[in-house]
């Protein structure tokens, strides 16, 4: 397949950045800063974007969505990227809806349409430990009942607080670090045992710390087999990675040009800083820098959308370089401009909050270069 | 779409498979593995000989030039699946030319029908070996400032100057060379793009010795060289045009040598060397994480290459992008070189003698730091970036 947009993809690419340009833009983002806003996202947006489509990107026509696959979740995610916009794209039009993909027809009936109308917010409780490990998984989950009764307890769970249903991943059988023996469920989050806090994290999203004290499930609620949840967990992941790379390739793309344009505006010792060698030298470096990510991100996209038996190495690429990438050129940006760049009034800091954010969830450039490492047979 | 490609595919395996001699499948050890061609031409065996005829009878010397040219008419897809099949075989390119790399674009570009007909041919066959004649003693990353003159004198021009770092200059048989025909115009209008005999009198040449051993490049002298009108390909005073356009495919090409091949992995030379833990992982950790973090690199790199070919392909305009190219591919063939080495430890650094293969290892290292430095230094690179592609202003 070309390592290109398809006219279809260039006119979601468009159509998204223009969306979350004049309907999120970065004001957006302040605003709901300082006002500690409950939710931390805006609940009209999320249901402009379900108009759009964007909820359902991943979700089937045959459930009501779009069906539009994981290279226009990428779009839109670099555009929300861009305009540093939020909502709960990520935690349930990508990560919510990839697990249902693993879900049987009667759950998938029930939820995929609604998601995809933006009346279902999802939330996946993976991560126990603060350095992404997917398969360190302490949290049980012990036959009782017609169901299962789990306990544990759940870091960084994107939109956590505001979720209408969880999927939690537990252990059914196993050791701590086995990839074999997980199963994934669906929790009410309203259900006894479930004791949600809701934490405030440095880009200004939200991610939730939960516990679960003997939370009764139903045995309608595994998704997938029983014990063998990490096959449909580490997709999910991988769609995720893919979305956060494509996201930082649209963080770092941003802020990149707002660097560009301020070396292009700013004068000292009487001349445009822009003009001197050793900061062109560095400019120039960071373009070729994201010119690399973009296509990384675009081929793990593509790789996971044709369902590619390498696609989890494209995967971990991606994730890595592009968390290194954001990590880089945020960082020069923020330099770059000076003393204004350490400013709140200033946008700068805000891209380089969000891309160590973003470069910390599912995974680091050790993390995956690890795992590619492996992958590669060493 | 893909069934005629697929049919070229197994027909071009066969063919392969059939006509490549087994001794043209194995890995580039020295330099009398690699075949320049030309009027001198050695050829290091029998094989090597008839590798080139039968890939230059096809035109797959220059697989994607007109057939009329001695090029294979192929097109960019059916020349990529060529590449591939010949990778898979690991086959060695059959004839390495400055004149399949640089001149012959140009040429298709630039030439008259004359200038076509009668350089491209011997190109694709590999009759006669070009160099380079662009950087001079006082003009090296400052191309334009060249100084090497050509006079009018009514029936052929006199060639006074001199070139260096002319790339096998002491073995080529031609030379397409820069020179000024304009002296009292601006910087880069008065240059011409001339083409001449290196057997023509007043020609000489002069070896320099390099950190690696080697000396692949050469000091050139022209002293009243009289070259025929005719030789001048594109019109005077408008070879710049020419020298870019043609520095452009050098950047591409040194940047594709780089990007893509068969070659081993860095990480696949050091499992076997360095050995391996229980579960598999490289017995060095450090070792491994320099060669994760290179590979992330080199794939990120490898699918840039794609993604700008298929970009071209689709029709955008990717001229920006070959000064990129050339800066990533040259700074990642470097950290390989320095990790190959950390790899290979003390045998790295032998330099003579059994089972040094000529100290290659270390020769390559050490060749490797000319890669951010030929072709334009990665510090021009960088700056036309800043100003070519992010409008930085002017200091």
């Amino acid at each position: 397949m070309a390592l290109v947009l398809t006219d279809e993809q260039a006119m979601i690419r468009e159509a998204a950045d223009g969306f979350f340009a004049s309907e999120a833009p970065v004001s957006e983002l302040r605003r709901l800063r300082d006002a500690k806003d409950a939710t931390g996202f805006s609940r009209d947006l999320w249901k402009k974007m379900a108009e759009m489509g964007f909820a359902g990107v991943l979700v089937p026509e045959t459930h009501g969505g779009s069906g539009l696959g994981l290279v226009a979740a990428n779009l839109i995610q670099e555009a929300a990227g861009r305009n540093l916009s939020l909502s709960p794209f990520l935690s349930t039009a990508v990560l919510g809806a990839t697990v249902l993909a693993g879900a049987n027809d009667e759950q998938q009936a029930a939820l995929l349409p609604k998601l995809a109308a933006g009346d279902l917010l999802l939330a996946l409780a993976s991560d126990e430990v603060s350095r992404h490990a997917p398969h360190l998984i302490r949290t049980r989950a012990e036959a009782a009942g017609n169901g299962f009764r789990i306990t544990g307890a759940k870091t960084f769970v994107l939109d956590g607080h505001v979720a209408d249903r969880l999927i939690v991943a537990a252990r059914t059988s196993g050791e701590d670090g086995d990839r074999d023996g997980i199963t994934l469920f669906l929790v009410d989050p309203k259900a006894a045992g479930v004791d949600i806090k809701r934490t405030s994290i440095v880009d200004s999203r939200n991610a939730a710390d939960i516990r679960f004290d003997g939370v009764q499930v139903d045995g309608a609620d595994v998704i997938g087999a029983v014990g063998e949840g990490a096959a449909i967990l580490d997709r999910v992941l991988d769609a995720g990675r893919t979305c956060l790379a494509a996201e930082m390739v649209g963080v770092s793309a941003q802020s990149f040009s707002m660097t560009v344009s301020y070396l292009k505006e700013r004068e000292q010792f009487g001349r445009k800083i822009g003009s001197f060698q050793a900061l062109q030298h560095r400019a120039a470096q960071l373009f070729c820098e994201i010119e690399l990510a973009k296509s990384a991100t675009l081929k793990a996209a593509q790789a996971l959308d044709a369902g590619d038996t390498d696609a989890p190495l494209y995967a971990s690429l991606a994730k890595a370089k592009a968390g290194a990438v954001a990590r880089l050129v945020t960082n020069e940006g923020v330099q770059m401009h000076g003393g204004i760049g350490m400013t709140d009034e200033f946008d700068i800091g805000f891209y380089m909050k969000r891309a160590r954010a973003a470069e910390t969830s599912f995974g680091d450039l050790s993390f995956h270069g690890d795992r590619l490492a492996r992958m590669l047979g060493y | 779409m893909a069934e005629p490609l697929e049919e070229f595919r197994d027909e071009t395996r066969a063919w392969l498979e059939a006509n490549c001699p087994a001794e043209m499948r194995e890995r580039v050890l020295e330099e009398a593995d690699v075949c320049w061609g030309g009027r001198n031409v050695r050829f290091k065996n029998a094989a090597q000989k008839l590798w080139l005829e039968r890939m230059a009878a096809r035109g797959w010397t220059v697989p994607t030039w007109p057939k009329a040219y001695g090029g294979g008419g192929l097109s960019a897809d059916e020349a990529k699946v060529l590449a591939e099949e010949m990778r898979r075989i690991h086959a060695r390119p059959p004839l390495s030319s400055f004149g399949i790399w640089m001149l012959g674009p140009a040429l298709l570009k630039y030439g008259n029908e004359a200038q076509k007909a009668e350089h491209l041919p011997k190109i694709a066959r590999g009759e006669i070996r070009w160099c380079q004649g662009y950087s001079e003693p006082g003009a090296g990353s400052d191309l334009a400032s060249l100084k090497t003159k050509a006079e009018d004198k009514g029936d052929h021009w006199l060639v006074n100057g001199s070139k260096i770092w002319t790339s096998y200059a002491d073995q080529a048989d031609w030379i397409f060379c820069l020179v000024r025909t304009e002296p009292d115009a601006s910087k880069h209008e008065g240059i011409s793009f001339l083409l001449f005999d290196m057997a023509s009198e007043g020609v000489s040449t002069s070896p320099i010795k390099l950190i690696s051993g080697y000396s692949p490049f050469c000091q050139t002298f022209f002293d009243n060289v009289k070259v025929p009108k005719e030789n001048l390909v594109g019109e005077r005073g408008k070879g710049w045009t020419i020298a870019k356009y043609l520095l452009t495919h050098e950047r591409s090409s040194i940047g594709a040598d780089f990007g893509t091949g068969g070659r081993d992995t860095a990480a696949q030379i050091a499992k076997k060397r360095v050995g391996t833990r229980a579960d598999g992982a490289l017995a060095d950790e450090g070792l491994r994480v320099d060669l994760a973090r290179h590979d992330i690199d080199t794939l990120c790199f490898a699918l840039t290459m794609e993604r700008v070919k298929d970009e071209a392909k689709a029709g955008q305009d990717i001229g920006h992008l070959s000064s990129m190219l050339k800066h990533v591919g040259s700074e990642l063939n470097k950290s390989r070189q320095e990790l190959l080495m950390s790899v290979f430890g003390s045998d790295g650094l032998l330099w003579e003698g059994d089972g040094a293969h000529d100290g290659d290892m270390a020769r390559a290292w050490l060749r490797s730091r000319a890669n951010s430095i030929e072709g334009g230094t990665a510090e021009v690179q960088l700056g036309i970036i800043a100003k070519r592609v992010l409008a930085l202003p002017d200091a």
